[in-house]
């Protein structure tokens, strides 16, 4: 049950991945990203890691989507312009693609002569109970400092939005 | 069983810099709000929370230690690191004030952004454990993006942000990227803990390596390090020259010291498989800097290239993995910073309203108009040559001899034939400032400097000169930290 929801969903995510890419308009590449993202927090969910499932759905697939769809109606973004690529890009592009990812897949082959398979259901760390416990005992500092990075987020849309400097 | 993961007070105490920094300015940023009129008020603020911070960080020197479950480790290098890179933002607020002002920019942000900066370069100097690298580079890359970008209305200042901000935040993918493949090898974030991991030899090497690959592309951008230094020049030129200033010398020298940190602790195991494309990258570095240098004919630009090849400069002493090795970093660092945010606090003076005059040729008849300046910009260009008595000179000076006691005879060869190189286009401000004639008798006089900018090139100047002559104050305080990095 659990290999057939992994190999349903992992197709739907590199099926809408690659659907993200070759769309033309803005609005159909985001909402595969939609697809990209739910499938992955299922993904996620099979392996045990539920925290990260719903953080998965609730800022990726929810806030960062509404953000992306929001910022593209916005903009009133229209169809991607083809630009004329190299032909060095178009001749040998997908080639290379192919020949990297042979070869990443041989090192990582040789590297790990004894690839063991993915066993769903043997972990059970990913609870949010778990992960708060690590988050503010172990983890307390970086924590309290990504504040601080948002913090600048932040700060730096006010200084690049704002309407000019007086 | 939460009892020992209370944080001593300690430990508080130990990051007092960074606490401080942080609500120093987010007092600036309420301040900024409610205020109106003048505010420089805001920066004098920024001034006294850097003051502050560095007090805490000599008194987190003494009672150094690990803190937050070894999250961040104060010792004298992590120390040493703090304490310039507060330095740094010290003299670059300083030199900010006057700027700020002619260009009609005077907020409260700027000084926010720098302090905030300031604490991602902090956590920077003294982070053990890769998840901080992580937070602290992103801090301070962020608020430089910001800063770089900081006005508005340049298109200049629009082209510099937009590219620093593409290519950063390419590069900070390809560390976290690494920093995955680490965690999914070691099963840990801390640099002990993965050099523990990885010595026990269960790994398999092409992977270590790949691992270490991602992370020195990421960290060899930070520092523009050659072949990933495409950037630099045209960020330099597009920021503001307070900006400027404070790209090229405080998230620099924090990123070194991270660099050397996670190199030399983590993957020292390893160093005969990597110290080889260090001394390519150093050689490149070098060569690609000086050789581009020659050919600039802005001064910004040109600075730019000569800080790639200063950063080359800083890899050879990498090269040398060598307690001495690290110790002439850590002095080159510090060398650097004063003497180029003494030029850039010059050229911002110099550079006019909007920046105008920030050729080489504007220069021309400066000695005569502006004697004191121009002889303080002469310090500064004979220390990045590295004449003697000026601190470039002792910085050259110790890379070279960490490296030949690293037996690199023929590293360092070469890199003296490019510090000789470097000289020519040096010579070229210096001739322009003293032998020309202004080509163009509408030269306008240029104001006064304003005092805060007198004082922040002054400083640089007596740090300049302090570090020629009495070398070995900051020389033995560098060794004896740089102790645990053989």
């Amino acid at each position: 049950m659990d290999t057939v929801l992994f190999i349903i969903f992992a197709v739907v995510a590199i099926v809408c991945a690659f659907n993200l890419v070759l769309q033309k308009h803005p609005i159909s590449s985001a909402l595969s990203l939609i697809g990209v993202m739910g499938s992955l927090a299922v993904l996620y969910l099979l392996l045990g890691a539920e925290f990260i499932a719903m953080a998965q759905m609730i800022v990726y697939g929810g806030a960062v989507m509404v953000l992306f769809v929001f910022v593209i109606m916005l903009l009133n973004a229209g169809s991607e312009k083809a630009s004329s690529k190299s032909w060095f890009a178009q001749l040998a592009g997908l080639p290379l693609l192919c020949a990297f990812v042979a070869v990443l897949g041989f090192f990582v082959r040789a590297a790990m002569p004894v690839l063991r398979g993915v066993r769903f259901g043997t972990w059970v760390g990913g609870t949010a109970e778990r992960i708060g416990q690590v988050l503010f005992t172990q983890y307390l500092l970086p924590f309290e400092v990504i504040s601080i990075l948002i913090l600048i987020a932040i700060l730096g849309a006010v200084v690049l939005a704002r309407k000019e400097i007086d | 069983m939460f009892g020992n993961f209370q944080p001593a007070s300690v430990e508080y105490l130990r990051f007092l810099p960074e606490i401080l920094l942080s609500a120093f300015g987010i007092i600036i940023m309420m301040l900024e709000a409610v205020s109106k009129g003048k505010r420089t008020y805001l920066g004098v603020i920024a001034l006294i929370g850097i003051a502050a911070a560095f007090a805490a960080n000599a008194w987190a020197y003494f009672n150094g230690g690990p803190a937050f479950q070894n999250m961040i480790l104060i010792d004298g290098y992590g120390a040493f690191f703090r304490g310039l890179v507060l330095v740094v933002g010290f003299l670059c607020i300083l030199a900010a004030f006057s700027y700020l002002e002619r260009e009609h920019a005077q907020t409260g942000e700027y000084y926010a952004l720098i302090l905030f900066s300031l604490v991602g370069q902090c956590i920077l100097s003294t982070s053990t454990d890769l998840i901080m690298v992580f937070i602290g580079l992103e801090i301070s890359s962020i608020a430089t993006y910001i800063l770089a970008g900081f006005l508005r209305d340049d298109t200049r200042n629009n082209e510099s942000a937009l590219k620093y901000f593409l290519l950063g935040s390419f590069a900070t993918a390809f560390l976290l990227y690494g920093i995955a493949w680490i965690y999914g090898l070691t099963g840990s974030t801390n640099l002990e803990e993965i050099r523990r991991g990885l010595t026990q030899g269960t790994q398999p090497l092409v992977l270590i390596g790949l691992a270490a690959a991602l992370l020195f592309v990421g960290f060899a951008f930070k520092v523009s390090v050659a072949p990933f230094q495409v950037w630099t020049p045209d960020v330099y030129q597009g920021a503001a020259a307070p900006v400027t200033a404070f790209l090229s010398a405080g998230p620099k020298a924090a990123a070194f010291a991270i660099f050397f940190r996670v190199f030399l602790t983590s993957f020292r195991p390893f160093s005969d498989r990597w110290l080889p494309l260090v001394w390519g990258c150093a050689l490149a570095t070098m060569i690609i800097g000086n050789f581009a240098a020659l050919l600039q004919t802005n001064i910004k630009r040109l600075l730019g290239y000569s800080s790639i090849a200063h950063a080359g400069y800083v890899m050879i002493a990498f090269t040398a993995a060598s307690q001495i090795g690290t110790a002439a970093a850590m002095f080159y660092l510090a060398s650097y910073a004063l003497m180029n945010i003494g030029a850039f606090a010059i050229i911002s003076h110099i550079a006019g309203r909007n920046e105008r005059h920030v050729k080489l040729e504007d220069l021309a008849g400066l000695g005569r108009r502006e004697p004191v300046i121009s002889a303080l910009l002469a310090v500064f260009v004979f220390s990045l040559i590295g004449v003697p008595l000026t601190g470039g000179f002792f910085g050259k000076f110790y890379v070279f001899q960490a490296a030949l006691n690293s037996h690199l005879v023929w590293l360092t060869v070469l890199g003296l034939i490019n510090s000789a190189i470097a000289a020519y286009y040096y010579l070229k401000i210096l001739l322009a400032v003293y032998m020309q004639e202004p080509a163009t008798i509408a030269q306008e006089s240029l104001p006064a400097p304003a005092p805060s900018l007198l004082v922040a090139i002054w400083a640089s100047a007596i740090g300049t000169l302090f570090l020629g002559i009495f070398p070995s104050a900051v020389l033995s305080f560098a060794s004896l930290s740089a102790a645990p990095f053989r």
